[in-house]
């Protein structure tokens, strides 16, 4: 990017600095650990959170399985193989090798920490999943004993670059008392979620984009962001999407009658044509007495809305629906380009959400388990390879910084554009399973004709609100950002690969084994890039997930 | 959505407007926090875990308010803290962490 024509920044320009060697901006499990990994080696730490860390982001308010596979060869190479067909073989042996073992070794530090894993009745430790509150609010300890310093409530409006555009610092917000703050950083870490659009799915209404568009912003890219179209299931008034249950369920219409094909996993995508023109019942009618006790303590959060309206899923049929949970259980994001999860630009790395999955996941999901695994990995070594960076780059503090925001943050532009209108006009474009389940070239094209207009006016003008209300200007850019990555990515992938299902090339396309990396604001480009190590190589003809 | 800061209940702690991660209520000098601003609320719940007077409570309804969520209400009374409870948190309870059989089920799903 062109240094040379930012805005540098001064003292004068916040009430508050902060100076840190690694500054992690998201307190979910992906920068917590960055927190505890980069404290561990030395360095200074600093994270924000744009909420709460402890409650924060997608996990605090679920429970979540684990990747979590025992050190044994056979063991793992079946959990590596069991998903690589659905994830279009998109996926490398040596980065789910490495977050197999991180993993591995994270869930020892956790019991060590004193997480409560429970025992089965042989004895053994089960550590497949994690509870989402006490998980998070264990990593809110750890990263502060670890001597992290925790900025609550204090969302980051931009990122700040020195003379040569390396990532040294960030400018943001507190939103509960409205005075702004500077932190000065050797080097930053990404971990601020997915986007799920505000489609208020449990826990997603933090998880905006924000990351994207700060690093697109500094020039870094992203990858796979076609793979960005997971809708959680739940009940139609509710918020909570937490799918696994419904393995358990039967699908009804408005008469009773079992909608054929429906399901969970594999059968989404009936529910997903079903609801486009009638309403959907679910009825967890497949659970015995034991497997309904076991799903109380396996996921309390499951049956507090249940309970709250007085339905008992086990034996009435209720509504559901489907929320767009978008790159929070896709497996876009951003690009990493190296084992410390570096993006392409100096000083700044991306972990959990933020970044891509596809180095696990492949073109879909892998659910809660692998995206737990990728958070607690990818965190600890982004917190690693920052902490290294900073320290390399010392005498930081004296650099010139430079303020990096494109949109949301001017105040001089004539055309004032309202945060809210352009957030419903995102979600017109994303929410609609005709648009984005399925997706097709004419439709694409349709959308990101009034996404790029929409875009053009953010861009050159100025939110309506003022104040902290700038917090959700900026959400709203983000937002807009990432479904016009999202739409041209889906619309250059012309085959249907893993979750990205295009109409009219309802097939796999062997000659499109390859990545999609994306970036860029005013003018979005999409190229192709080689898969370096697929796993399976030239294995094609496989079946897309339905 | 949050429907509900119960006077009665609350002791003015604010641990509810710091653990909110949508940023929903405004602290109140000498009372109970003020939901300021409903329309953000995702209904994630975690104010009523970290709740330690059981004041709260979040209506089910995640897209819009409940007007017959009312303090009074018996049915309401009794849900309460009920999601606390659940999970095992607040002093003389041990976290149902312990109790997870998830993984019962992750094996008997796929």
């Amino acid at each position: 990017m062109a240094v040379h024509d930012l805005h540098v920044l001064s003292g004068a320009d916040a009430s508050v600095r902060h100076d840190a060697d690694v500054l992690v901006i998201g307190g979910g499990p992906a920068g917590t650990w960055a927190a505890v990994s980069a404290a561990a080696r030395g360095a200074r730490v600093l994270l924000t959170d744009k909420g709460y860390c402890g409650t924060s982001g997608a996990t605090a308010p679920s429970g979540t399985g684990v990747w979590h596979v025992p050190r044994d060869a056979a063991a793992r190479e079946k959990a590596k193989a069991s998903r690589l067909e659905m994830g279009g073989f998109l996926a490398e042996h040596a980065w789910m090798d490495r977050v197999l073992e991180q993993t591995w070794v994270n869930i020892d530090t956790l019991t060590e920490w004193g997480y409560p894993f429970p025992v089965d009745e042989n004895g053994q430790l089960r550590r497949t999943s994690l509870q989402g509150p006490d998980y998070m609010r264990l990593m809110r300890k750890a990263a502060k004993r670890a001597g992290a310093r925790i900025l609550d409530h204090s969302p980051v409006l931009e990122l700040l670059v020195d003379d040569r555009g390396a990532v040294c610092g960030a400018y943001g917000i507190n939103r509960q008392s409205g005075s702004t703050w500077i932190a000065r950083a050797g080097a930053v870490v990404l971990a601020t979620g997915g986007c799920a659009f505000l489609s208020r799915a449990l826990g997603c209404n933090v998880l905006t984009g924000d990351g994207y568009l700060l690093g697109a912003e500094v020039g870094a890219q992203l990858s796979g962001m076609e793979f960005s179209n997971a809708y959680g299931l739940g009940p139609a008034f509710a918020s909570v999407t937490k799918s696994l249950f419904y393995n358990w369920a039967s699908f009804y219409d408005r008469d009773g009658r079992r909608i054929e094909g429906a399901g969970s996993s594999r059968g989404r995508g009936v529910i997903a044509k079903t609801l486009a023109t009638q309403p959907v019942y679910a009825c967890l009618d497949r659970a015995d007495e034991q497997v309904r006790a076991w799903m109380r303590t396996a996921q309390p959060n499951f049956f507090v809305p249940f309970d709250r309206q007085g339905i008992d899923p086990f034996t009435q049929h209720f509504p559901v629906t489907l929320r767009l949970e978008g790159t929070v259980r896709g497996t876009g994001g951003l690009h990493v380009v190296d084992e410390s999860c570096a993006t392409t630009v100096a000083g700044l790395y991306a972990a959990g959400d933020a970044a891509t999955r596809e180095l696990i996941c492949g073109a879909f999901t892998g659910g809660g388990s692998h995206n737990a695994a990728w958070a607690m990995s990818s965190g600890f070594w982004a917190g690693a390879g920052a902490a290294t960076f900073a320290r390399d780059a010392r005498a930081f503090s004296h650099r010139r910084a430079h303020r990096t925001a494109t949109v949301g943050l001017g105040e001089d532009a004539a055309q004032v554009w309202d945060p809210d209108e352009v957030i419903r006009a995102v979600q017109a474009e994303v929410f609609p399973t005709g648009r984005n389940w399925t997706r097709s070239g004419a439709l694409l094209e349709d959308s990101l004709g009034r996404l790029d207009a929409w875009w053009t006016r953010v861009r050159r003008g100025r939110p309506a609100a003022g104040g902290v209300q700038v917090v959700r200007a900026r959400e709203a850019a983000a937002m807009l950002a990432t479904s016009r990555w999202m739409y041209r990515s889906a619309l250059q992938r012309t085959e249907t690969r893993g979750m990205h299902r295009r109409a009219e090339h309802p097939a796999l396309d062997p000659a499109q084994h390859h990545r999609l990396v994306s970036g860029g604001l005013d003018e979005i480009w999409v190229r192709a890039q080689a898969v370096p190590t697929p796993a399976i190589p030239g294995a094609f003809g496989g079946r897309a997930a339905a | 959505m949050i429907e509900i800061v119960s006077a009665e209940r609350c002791t003015a702690c604010n641990i509810c407007v710091h653990a909110c991660p949508t940023n929903v209520f405004d602290a109140v000098p000498g009372g109970p926090p003020r939901i300021a601003r409903q329309a953000d609320c995702q209904t994630c719940f975690m104010c009523e875990l970290y709740c330690p007077a059981d004041a709260l409570y979040v209506a089910p309804s995640a897209d819009r308010p409940d007007a017959t969520a009312v303090e009074t209400a018996p049915r309401v009374q009794a849900l309460m803290g009920s999601y606390r409870s659940s999970i095992g948190w607040g002093s003389g309870r041990t976290a149902t962490a312990k109790r997870d059989s998830s993984f019962e089920l992750l094996e008997r799903a796929h």
